[in-house]
């Protein structure tokens, strides 16, 4: 009879992914007299504090402008989001590796979303997501991620290019969102979710052009990380 | 049917709050304020509006469970659409979100509440931005803050921003994350509608269920309740995606014949191909083969009669090309990746499923592994605090018993690809003494 593969566990199957490190030393409670913070880090943070009635509600949010402001939830930006909030650090980051958009490890600046989940990989999204790391994997400027359901299924498969949905994607689309994206330029305009008409057709309505569109809400701005903090009318 | 939620809906700038009003926006709203808040409720009652949010329970019972009293109360709309499958929230709050915005308002002063939260998922980032913008313009017109329209209701509208999990579209973890704190759900009872965000009774209800309210007081009860049919009354937004030729949203009498919805509108399968099964209710709800489904009608109860559910509304067509165990494959690997931890059902029962099927996939499973596969959902079923376990178990079950021949012929196949001969093990040779035992190398 053949060998059964068995992992060091004695498993037929993988193990757990990510055990926890019990020798890892307990994390230091920053003082908050003695921790510097950058000025509009810590005003973006107090002006979300100040929209709940409890200020631990912002939490999610506060870390989303120190993971803008430091490019990734490092340990010092954690520190500082706890430090503002009057939080712990400990507190802070079991949040951050709670949710699925913050980055624990420090992260290239552009983040690209290829959805994965169902509706999209029926219709190839699985191939498009090996292109984007065959083609972006390696490099410096983008973040590729396969992610669960973006809520876009209309336009699988389809990527959220920092922020902006674009699809439906064939695979020659990558090395055009990595052009636009370097050079600043909105993401494949034409496949933008932003343009999009409903496809009901009881609904009726021209289709919208995407050049004429003035009246329309404004594009997203420019969410890569490493830059500004939110901008000021987000608060 | 002249579309309600989706009327206008292209027309350029229906997200600012001029063109809103324009097409009559903001006129349910002194309508409503003029009604004493128990006639607004009755309103929603007698509507028999049932969530859009997966749950289907009906929006006007919900609201007057909340206790009346001065105590603070609270108001969440749940737009944290993350279902596989399903993004009519998304085009709802992108292009129309002053309907949403005046659904709150109207909602709110029925169950006497003065603080409300719009609880976006993280990735809808221009969705949010454009609630914000919706958010300060309604309070700029005066329709948001301190005594609105001269009346003694007062609210405020947070627009809160999620950072990226599926379990926070559930009510408790939703309230959870929105408290700052890690997205579990909660112990059912007490219900949030007794004590939900910071303990107060809060009132939680999914951004088409919101949506429609506007409706409801502009036409009256009973004049909105004449689309659909029994005990499903209303328009819905359905979504339609995966392998047919227009996927999109499309509004739609509940009660609308399922082949209409999939073959009419949304054009049917791609060139060559036939359509397999479906999930009618997004990614949790047990699929149903074409020769099921194709004839029922598209309501709450004959999807629940045909031992589905409507759900959020969306549907994912499978075609023949696609492999069955790559579908059970991805939605058991969904469920398992955003399985928040708490519940051991659904946190073992999630993660050894995927490992099975990843078995069946390479031919290292025997049909015995399908009966364990099953026996895994059953066990999930109803044994958590909230229904994430489930919505695995309800379709990756129905998988197994509708498409099990399948499964053992793919079995089979890997098998033979990898040379690994027939499914039949041969008899265990007698041990002798001394010979070494098939034990790893641990």
């Amino acid at each position: 009879m053949p060998r059964v593969h068995r992992y060091p566990d004695g498993s037929r199957v993988p193990p757990w992914d990510r055990a926890v490190d019990l020798t890892k030393a307990p994390a230091p409670v920053p003082e908050p007299a003695v921790t510097p913070v950058p000025e509009e880090l810590r005003r973006t943070i107090e002006a979300y504090m100040a929209k709940y009635p409890d200020r631990r509600s912002a939490v999610i949010p506060s870390i989303a402008a120190a993971q803008r402001h430091h490019g990734w939830c490092s340990p010092e930006a954690l520190d500082q989001v706890a430090v503002v909030m009057r939080l712990t650090p400990a507190y802070v980051e079991s949040i951050a590796t709670f949710y699925d958009m913050f980055e624990n490890e420090p992260a290239p600046p552009h983040d690209v979303y290829v959805c994965t989940n169902i509706s999209c990989s029926l219709l190839g999204a699985d191939e498009l997501f090996e292109h984007f790391i065959e083609t972006l994997g390696d490099d410096e400027d983008f973040n590729i991620r396969s992610f669960e359901c973006l809520g876009a299924c209309d336009i699988g498969p389809m990527a959220s290019v920092d922020g902006v949905y674009v699809g439906p994607l064939q695979l020659d689309d990558v090395p055009r969102i990595a052009n636009d994206v370097r050079d600043g330029r909105p993401v494949l305009r034409s496949k933008q979710i932003a343009h999009r008409a409903v496809a009901d057709p009881g609904a009726a309505a021209p289709v919208p052009d995407p050049d004429t569109m003035a009246a329309g809400p404004p594009m997203p701005p420019e969410r890569g990380r490493g830059e500004a903090t939110a901008p000021e009318d987000e608060i | 049917m002249t579309p309600l939620l989706f009327a206008n809906i292209d027309e350029p700038g229906l997200n600012t709050i001029d063109v809103y009003r324009r097409h009559g926006g903001y006129q349910a709203l002194p309508k409503a304020l003029k009604m004493s808040s128990d006639e607004v409720l009755a309103e929603l009652e007698t509507s028999e509006l049932r969530g859009r949010g997966g749950a289907g329970f009906q929006m006007g019972k919900k609201a007057s469970f909340l206790p009346h009293g001065s105590m603070d109360k609270y108001l969440v709309c749940n737009a944290d659409e993350s279902e596989p499958g399903a993004f009519k929230d998304r085009e709802l709050m992108q292009k129309n979100p002053h309907q949403l915005v005046e659904g709150i308002i109207i909602g709110a002063y029925a169950a006497g509440v003065n603080r409300s939260f719009i609880y976006v998922r993280g990735e809808y980032q221009y969705q949010a931005d454009i609630l914000d913008a919706a958010v300060k313009e309604a309070e700029a017109a005066g329709f948001l803050g301190e005594r609105i329209l001269g009346s003694s209701h007062t609210l405020s509208l947070v627009v809160h921003r999620g950072a990226g999990a599926y379990i926070c579209g559930e009510e408790t973890a939703l309230l959870d994350s929105l408290e700052g704190k890690r997205g579990n759900p909660r112990l059912k009872p007490p219900f949030p509608a007794n004590q939900g965000l910071y303990q107060g009774p809060t009132l939680v209800n999914n951004v088409e269920t919101l949506s429609n309210v506007p409706h409801i007081i502009r036409m009256g009860a009973d004049a909105w309740a004449k689309h659909g049919v029994q005990n499903s009354t209303g328009t819905k937004v359905v979504s339609v995606s995966g392998c047919v030729r227009n996927p999109g949203n499309f509004e739609v009498e509940l009660g609308i014949p399922t082949r209409d919805l999939i073959m009419g509108l949304a054009g049917g399968p791609r060139e060559g191909c036939e359509i397999k099964f479906f999930f009618p209710g997004g990614s949790s709800s047990p699929v149903l083969t074409a020769e099921e489904g194709l004839d029922l009608p598209y309501d709450f109860d004959s999807m629940a009669k045909a031992g589905s559910m409507l759900g959020s509304g969306s549907v994912i067509v499978v075609d023949d090309t696609i492999p069955v165990v790559e579908v059970a494959k991805k939605v058991a690997k969904f469920y398992a990746h955003e399985s928040c931890g708490k519940c051991s059902p659904c946190r073992e029962g999630t993660n050894w499923t995927v490992k099975m099927l990843e078995r069946v996939d390479t031919g290292e499973a025997t049909p015995m592994d399908l009966d364990i596969i099953a026996s895994v959902q059953d066990q999930i079923m109803g044994n958590c605090l909230c229904v994430l376990g489930d919505s695995m178990a309800m379709p990756i079950g129905s998988l197994v018993k509708k498409f099990r021949s399948e499964f053992e012929e793919h079995i089979e196949r890997a098998r033979e690809q990898r040379g690994m001969g027939v499914t039949v093990p041969e008899p265990e040779p007698v041990a002798l003494a001394g010979a070494e035992p098939d034990v790893g190398p641990y």
